[in-house]
């Protein structure tokens, strides 16, 4: 629940940005597909959480100390809408500039991820592909005769 | 989810217009935002908030099982062989200039409209395939629960 609302509010953000493709996703997959899948992972759970011994004084000082860390790394990020940012001085430039020229389509972010970086994303829906398969092996879905597989496990029972 | 009236006629309701969404950010990649990615989250919503309201065994009848499974690979199959056909045309792996004899941004705009296609079968393939993996997996909860 509360990760939606973090999602959903992330998804503003980055709308505030102008990343409308990335709020896209961070909307459709943070604020609404992982919400699914969480809910149907902890119905596979018992209801009680089992007590714990251990005492939550070190994790505390990790999480506090990753935290101060990571507020540590943005000290030296470039300010909220500056010019001068690295990702707006390297090659955006060349892109926005060659776009229209080499592929004639208004979403410039498309034409990057289809065509200029198409390998990558050729890679991204192999990750994609195999974290599926992954589960799926995990589970125990793949089998191609899952009927009998229940009727085994019945007759166990 | 028998008794849940209003989430009843709201999904059925929904289902159609979310379907519909999910192939205008699909094929309307090139124009605005969103692409295979988005589509096929979306797509797979679609189906899921089906199952979750009415019942697993009824979105099982529109996809089944087998089909999800072979949606993964079918997508990514489709994506590496849009690359590999630039091969047999002499260009660069993945340069869809290839893909249209008279003009090379015509080519381009038919192997970007096909990789997000594959992106879009694989994603929502993946995505059904794990709902469906979770949910078979748990016994169903009776209404009087809910």
């Amino acid at each position: 629940m509360l990760s939606g609302v973090f999602s959903l509010l992330s998804a503003l953000l980055l709308i505030t940005l102008d990343a409308v493709d990335v709020a896209f996703t961070e909307a459709a997959v943070g604020a609404g597909i992982s919400i699914v899948l969480m809910l149907s992972t902890l119905t596979l759970t018992s209801r009680r959480e089992k007590k714990s011994k251990n005492s939550n004084l070190i994790p505390l000082v990790i999480v506090t100390l990753t935290g101060l860390v990571l507020i540590y790394g943005t000290l030296d990020m470039p300010n909220f809408g500056a010019a001068d940012t690295p990702s707006q001085i390297h090659v955006a430039r060349e892109y926005i500039k060659r776009t229209p020229e080499d592929i004639h389509i208004p979403n410039i972010v498309t034409a990057i991820l289809g065509s200029y970086r198409g390998y990558d994303t050729l890679g991204e829906t192999a990750v994609i592909f195999t974290a599926g398969i992954g589960v799926l092996l995990i589970l125990g879905r793949l089998s191609l005769r899952p009927r009998r597989r229940t009727k085994k496990i019945e007759k166990v029972l | 989810m028998k008794h849940h009236l209003i989430l009843r006629v709201i999904t059925k309701l929904l289902v159609g217009p979310i379907m519909l969404f999910a192939f205008y950010v699909q094929f309307h990649g090139d124009y605005s935002p969103g692409g295979g990615f988005q589509a096929g989250v979306i797509m797979a919503v679609g189906i899921i908030i089906y199952g979750i309201v009415f019942d697993m065994e009824h979105a099982k009848k529109v996809l089944p099982p087998w089909f999800v499974h072979k949606m993964l690979a079918f997508g990514v199959l489709l994506y590496t062989f849009t690359g590999v056909i630039s091969f047999f045309r002499g260009k660069n792996f993945l340069d869809y200039s290839a893909l249209s004899p008279h003009s090379a941004i015509h080519g381009q705009h038919y192997g970007i409209l096909i990789i997000e296609l594959g992106v879009g079968i694989t994603v929502s393939g993946v995505m059904i395939a794990i709902y469906y993996a979770f949910g078979s997996r748990t016994s169903e909860i009776n209404d009087a629960e809910w």
